[in-house]
């Protein structure tokens, strides 16, 4: 890290947060020849992918375990390489039957199903994958602003309509039949596989409250088919190095463009008079003046914290607060003194994806609780070998486990400090149950609740979408209708977050998008 | 009810739950006066609450306000009080004028917008001390002013119920009240507040009024409220006090030049119509407008309505050849394209002119000023009689009397 002297720099821009969409900003307009100076209130740069000791011995590589939707835009433009010579591998399991594993990019080829079943699900993926190919042009640039549509914009728009009826006005009509169906009924209409069904509609749900019978479920799964991983939508991996790589090579990116990262520097106000942006104040009293601050961090920070209220609208306020944002995944990490064995998986499938979902009726019966302010009592969970990928995360011959859970709603009713160890025990059961004998080789188990990821990371609400991912909160509604162009009311000051458009996820696009946006010079 | 009471059967249960609809409007504090008064039994409802169009005289009613007394009941006036360390800093967010310059004892006309820089009300602010205010409008808007309150230390409490308020308004205001024993009234320049005892309590009056002539408004607990009505009417006896309706004081207020929420603008909340709200600027209220003050709610869109000049929209007075009032009139430029709509019309008694105000769509009203005719309806005997009569553009206000500032005011 460079050594700093506030008194004779003068930065174009602020970027506050070190996060992977803090440092794809920074690095974007880094190289354009700013001088951009990050502000990371942690003491280290990576925001939710910052590592940390759970156990002693043990690391964990922060709340993501993979890379599903990683841009190649992104790490071309930014120089970031971050690539794997092994594609994962997805397991579903019940805890009885024999796996369904999918090989390739999301089921080219797959284990445990009949021939035709196979085909069906590449049918449906085909499907899917092509229609989310029409939004997924809009994720790469600010979203369309109402009352001033651009050219680049009537071409997004002429593009997506193109592309709607490239395939002929059949596959058209489908795509606006399903664009808001739930993913339910889409499964149902072409798998007859209870853990086929079971992992589109955990891949739809996984981050979002929503259960797969609810209403426009099937956006989610649109979200993740918009990710591609060597060229090929819908896969995941590990990069060499594992998870604790990623970090570090946005911060190298940040780096060779010439930007200055300053850790354990908590902001505590966004300069702002009469609508114009002009620097922050540090938590420290500490002012430093830049024409452009870049907020990459969640929406309600950057406006219900940072900045003044005075110096936002009440309507622009009121539309903030009332953003849905409480997650509904818990992340657990476990010390292993040994490499699990899951029921019926072969040793090399223990390196990919493992998703423990019976049927799609156990992910909507999981998700009733959430309604209410409950957590599943017989979860559906994601669960990566990250000590497989990575030699370093475990002392050698031990292992870790990480998981997401779901549902864990923020706001539980009995609340997280009584219930943890309760819900805790029942991951653990359900653990066992799919790799017996995993109880006795736990060293340590550490799980984040939502709450937990609030207070660690410093996100309202625990989200990692920075924002419910739903019908409602995309495109020019996200965050808000006034701030969806990255540009926000408060002229000079940019959002550049998951709670920017396009969302949440390991892609980069929400900090390059609003850095490109900035540099566009468009209106501020 | 104790334990005791037989419970309520589930008829008698139904009927105390809707006993509202018994008195479907509000009564005032000053009702048990009003309705004694009440030679016409002429009631409107304002905001809820029943209120007097007239009580025997528009006319007369009308000449109380300019050459007496005239008592009107303000108690239905929507009335916040805004308290707490921040309140200042809340209210010059929340309002277009800068609430820094106003001191305490001091009143101010002001108005308030959404983000958009629509209108939602305009009213007075009294500041009543450092740290407390009052704020008065025609509209409801506690959630507006509850969520404009997040990350402000403040205090918002509506007491439009509690607070009971009268208008005291002619030239023998003064003297009235001199005569009820609030010495020192007359030292009160206009919009200045001062705070004397009534019975075991206190009256705020404030030199304020919807007049444009030498007035009072006093502002007391809705327990003391008939006591001080019967203070200033004993008072005001040989001083020709009388108690007015809504009509007189509406007669007045437009020579006054004054706008009245959803009668001359629609408020941003009340329009239904995308196209029907209405920026400051567009109801004459652009000289509320603080560009220099911290951040505001409208700001940006006020500012940039200015700079790319898209305000559509102006409020002018127009004086209207002739003596037929011209309410609701079209406005025409050329006598054949449609340039505006009048909203308040009068034959002005004071003024002894044809009077209105008009919204114009610009650039009728900013370039073209000339030319400007209305179509007047007199529906007469059932038969409607169309006159086309040139509109002159004129300053608001129509009326403007010395009195009204003149401190001391004359002793009558």
């Amino acid at each position: 890290m460079t050594s700093f002297d506030s008194a004779s720099k003068a930065y174009d821009a602020i970027v506050i947060g070190a996060g992977h969409n803090g440092l794809a900003a920074a690095a974007k307009l880094g190289a354009s020849g700013r001088k951009v100076l990050v502000l990371e209130a942690a003491n280290e740069p990576g925001g939710a992918m910052r590592g940390r000791e759970f156990a002693p011995g043990f690391r964990s590589a922060g709340l993501a375990h993979l890379i599903n939707r990683l841009d190649p835009d992104v790490t071309r433009d930014l120089g970031i390489r971050l690539t794997s010579s092994t594609a994962m591998p997805t397991s579903v399991l019940d805890g009885d039957k024999q796996p369904v594993v999918l090989h390739g990019a999301y089921g080219d080829s797959i284990d445990g199903v009949s021939a035709d079943e196979a085909a069906a699900f590449i049918r449906m993926r085909d499907k899917l994958i092509f229609q989310a190919g029409i939004l997924k042009r809009f994720l790469r640039r600010a979203s369309p602003q109402l009352g001033a549509i651009g050219m680049a914009d009537l071409a997004t728009f002429a593009s997506a309509g193109f592309g709607l009826i490239r395939k002929g006005r059949g596959e058209g009509r489908d795509f606006l039949r399903m664009m808001l169906m739930n993913v339910a009924d889409v499964a149902d209409e072409y798998l007859e596989h209870d853990r086929l069904k079971a992992l589109v509609a955990f891949d739809a749900t996984l981050g979002i409250h929503l259960g797969p019978r609810s209403p426009t479920s099937l956006l989610g799964l649109y979200y993740r088919l918009t990710g591609e991983v060597a060229g090929r939508a819908g896969g995941q991996f590990i990069p060499e190095g594992g998870m604790s790589a990623v970090a570090p090579a946005f911060i190298k990116a940040a780096e060779k463009a010439g930007v200055i990262i300053r850790c354990g520097t908590s902001v505590g106000r966004i300069v702002a008079d009469r609508g114009r942006a002009s620097g922050v104040i540090l938590a420290d009293g500490q002012e430093i003046a830049a024409p452009v601050i870049v907020a990459a961090v969640h929406p309600q920070t950057a406006f219900l914290q940072l900045v003044d209220p005075a110096e936002s609208g009440t309507g622009f306020t009121r539309s903030l607060r009332n953003l849905r944002t409480a997650g509904n995944v818990a992340k657990l990490d476990v010390a292993l003194d040994r490499i699990p064995s899951f029921l019926n998986l072969r040793p090399s499938d223990h390196a990919g994806r493992i998703v423990l979902a019976r049927s799609m009726e156990q992910v909507e019966r999981a998700f009733n609780p959430a309604k209410y302010g409950e957590f599943s009592t017989d979860p559906v969970m994601e669960i990566v070998l990250p000590s497989l990928a990575d030699a370093s995360l475990a002392p050698s011959g031990a292992c870790t486990l990480s998981a997401l859970v779901q549902y864990a709603p923020h706001k539980l009713k009995m609340g997280w400090e009584a219930s943890k160890p309760l819900f805790l025990k029942i991951i653990l059961d359900t653990l066992e149950r799919h790799a017996p004998g995993i109880s006795k080789s736990i060293v340590a188990a550490h799980l984040s609740t939502p709450a937990d990821i609030e207070a660690d990371y410093n996100l309202p609400g625990g989200h990692w979408h920075h924002g419910e991912l739903q019908a409602d909160q995309l495109l020019i509604n996200r965050p808000t209708g006034a701030a969806s162009g990255y540009t926000t009311p408060i002229e000079g000051l940019y959002l550049a977050s998951a709670g920017a458009h396009p969302g949440g996820g390991i892609s980069g696009l929400p900090g390059w998008n609003a850095a490109r946006h900035i540099l566009s010079g468009a209106r501020p | 009810m104790n334990a005791m009471t037989p419970p309520l059967n589930a008829t008698d249960g139904r009927r105390a739950a809707r006993s509202h609809i018994e008195t479907p409007r509000l009564e005032t504090p000053f009702h048990a006066r009003l309705i004694a008064l009440s030679e016409t039994n002429d009631w409107y409802s304002w905001s809820g609450y029943k209120a007097p169009h007239k009580l025997f005289d528009e006319e007369l009613e009308y000449f109380a306000i300019r050459s007496t007394a005239a008592l009107f009941d303000i108690s239905p006036m929507v009335k916040y009080r805004i308290s707490g360390p921040d309140a200042e800093r809340y209210l010059n967010r929340l309002t277009l004028r800068d609430v820094r310059k106003l001191g305490i004892n001091r009143v101010h006309y002001t108005a308030w917008c959404d983000d958009h820089g629509h209108v939602l009300d305009d009213g007075t602010l009294f500041r009543l001390g450092e740290d407390t205010f009052r704020l008065c409008c025609q509209e409801r808007h506690l959630p507006w002013l509850l969520d404009s309150a997040f990350g402000f230390s403040v205090d918002i409490h509506e007491e439009t119920e509690e607070i009971a308020g009268l208008a005291l308004q002619g030239p023998t205001s003064c003297a009235t009240l001199l005569a009820a024993g609030f010495s020192g009234v007359e030292r009160l320049k206009p919009f200045d507040i001062a705070s004397f005892p009534h019975e075991a309590g206190t009256v705020t009056i404030s030199r304020t009024g919807f007049t444009s002539d030498l007035g009072y408004e006093l502002f007391v607990s809705r327990a003391l409220a008939l006591s001080l009505w019967d203070r200033l009417w004993q008072a005001g006896k040989l001083h020709g006090i009388r108690a007015i309706g809504y009509a007189a004081l509406n007669t007045a207020r437009i020579e006054a030049g004054f706008i009245v929420a959803n009668t001359d603008f629609i408020t941003a909340e009340a329009a239904l119509r995308a196209d029907r709200v209405r920026m400051p600027d567009e109801i004459g209220l652009d000289w509320l407008v603080d560009p220099e003050k911290p951040n505001f709610n409208g700001r940006k869109a006020i500012l940039e309505a200015r700079r790319n000049q898209t305000l559509k929209h102006i409020l002018v007075g127009l004086e209207i050849e002739g003596n037929i009032p011209a309410e609701h009139a079209i406005v025409y430029h050329g006598k054949k394209r449609e340039a505006g709509l009048v909203t308040a019309a009068i034959w002005s008694p004071t003024a002894k002119r044809n009077i209105a105000i008009a919204t114009l769509d610009r650039p009728y009203g900013v370039k073209f000023n000339d030319d400007l005719w209305v179509e007047i309806y007199a529906l007469r005997e059932l038969r409607y009689q169309k006159m086309m009569k040139r509109a002159r553009i004129v300053p608001r206000p129509f009326v403007k009397l010395a009195r009204r500032t003149l401190t001391p005011p004359g002793t009558f």
